[in-house]
């Protein structure tokens, strides 16, 4: 098989929010009841992680589960352990409408992190990114600039966000801009 | 600024987080019927001054359809509902109602 190559390859930029490309991701779309026993626990036993409630994310170990839509899962997990993570719930949700996908390399996948990054994210997106407003656990898909994206905010404070593989280099240079360092606006707390 | 409250997945979505979907509550005729019902169907829409209702896509988000009840005048939103349903919930037409005593639009008042 040829040699897997994340979107970007790990770029990065240090401004006055660090943005980096995080490399090779594994990235399953798992879409079903999320009420549905059954398919609760395919989940709880493939990452460790429960479902989560509405526009919420839930981390354990290395696995995150991230809530998309109310029948979408996003699973954010290591590049290797993807396609076994595939084959664990296609297994478990066998019979079900549900369905699994291994999405690792039709994504992009970026961490912000450091002090503006709220703002960073503000100007980008039409989101309240203050933190009264959007705190830790919490997840949102939205609009960064020009293209779809999802954000989530980590329990180290650092942000990930996913997007289309093909937009990737659109919203690294588009974070990038919004970094600038000398582009504060603070206007957040 | 039109901000709708996607049903799905409870955001306050601003305008360019959604497309626009057109009327609601369309009755599809299909083969079968009359020539002026398929052109109805086709051709036929509303274009009130006042109490609307219409389709949502929550595209740059949870990518869910839902139904929003506005007026096309002052873009007062009364509010968004599911999009499995053939016709506006009682709560929608009552908070309609409270703003607008009177209103109507195509069958539903």
């Amino acid at each position: 098989m040829s040699k897997a190559v994340s979107a970007l390859n790990g770029a990065s930029f240090s401004g006055m929010a660090d943005v980096i490309e995080t490399g090779l991701t594994g990235m399953i779309t798992l879409r079903g009841a999320l009420s549905d026993a059954t398919f609760q626990q395919a989940v709880v036993d493939a990452t460790g992680c429960a479902v989560p409630a509405q526009r919420k994310v839930i981390q354990v170990g290395g696995n995150v589960v991230v809530w998309m839509s109310p029948d979408e899962l996003l699973i954010v997990t290591d590049h290797a352990k993807a396609p076994a993570m595939v084959d664990t719930l296609s297994a478990a949700l066998k019979g079900q409408h549900a369905l699994a996908v291994n999405v690792s390399d039709a994504r992009a996948c970026f961490t912000l992190k450091g002090v503006g990054a709220r703002e960073t994210l503000a100007k980008v997106a039409p989101v309240d990114f203050d933190g009264a407003a959007f705190s830790t656990g919490d997840v949102r898909r939205s609009r960064l600039a020009q293209v779809a994206g999802a954000v989530w905010l980590n329990a180290d404070g650092s942000f990930t966000i996913v997007c289309f593989r093909s937009v990737g280099q659109y919203v690294f240079d588009l974070l990038k801009t919004a970094a600038h360092p000398l582009s504060a606006v603070n206007a957040l707390g | 600024m039109l901000i709708l409250e996607c049903p799905y997945c409870g955001v306050n979505a601003e305008e360019t987080e959604l497309s626009a979907g057109g009327e609601a509550h369309l009755k599809r005729f299909g083969p079968g019927s009359s020539d002026d019902n398929f052109h109805d169907y086709l051709f036929v829409r509303e274009n009130p001054r006042g109490v609307h209702l219409e389709r949502w896509r929550h595209a740059n988000g949870c990518g869910k359809w839902f139904h929003a009840a506005r007026c096309t005048t002052t873009l007062e939103v009364f509010g968004t509902y599911s999009a499995q349903t053939t016709e506006p919930p009682q709560e929608i037409k009552d908070k309609i109602s409270a703003r607008r005593p009177g209103w109507s639009w195509r069958e539903f008042s």
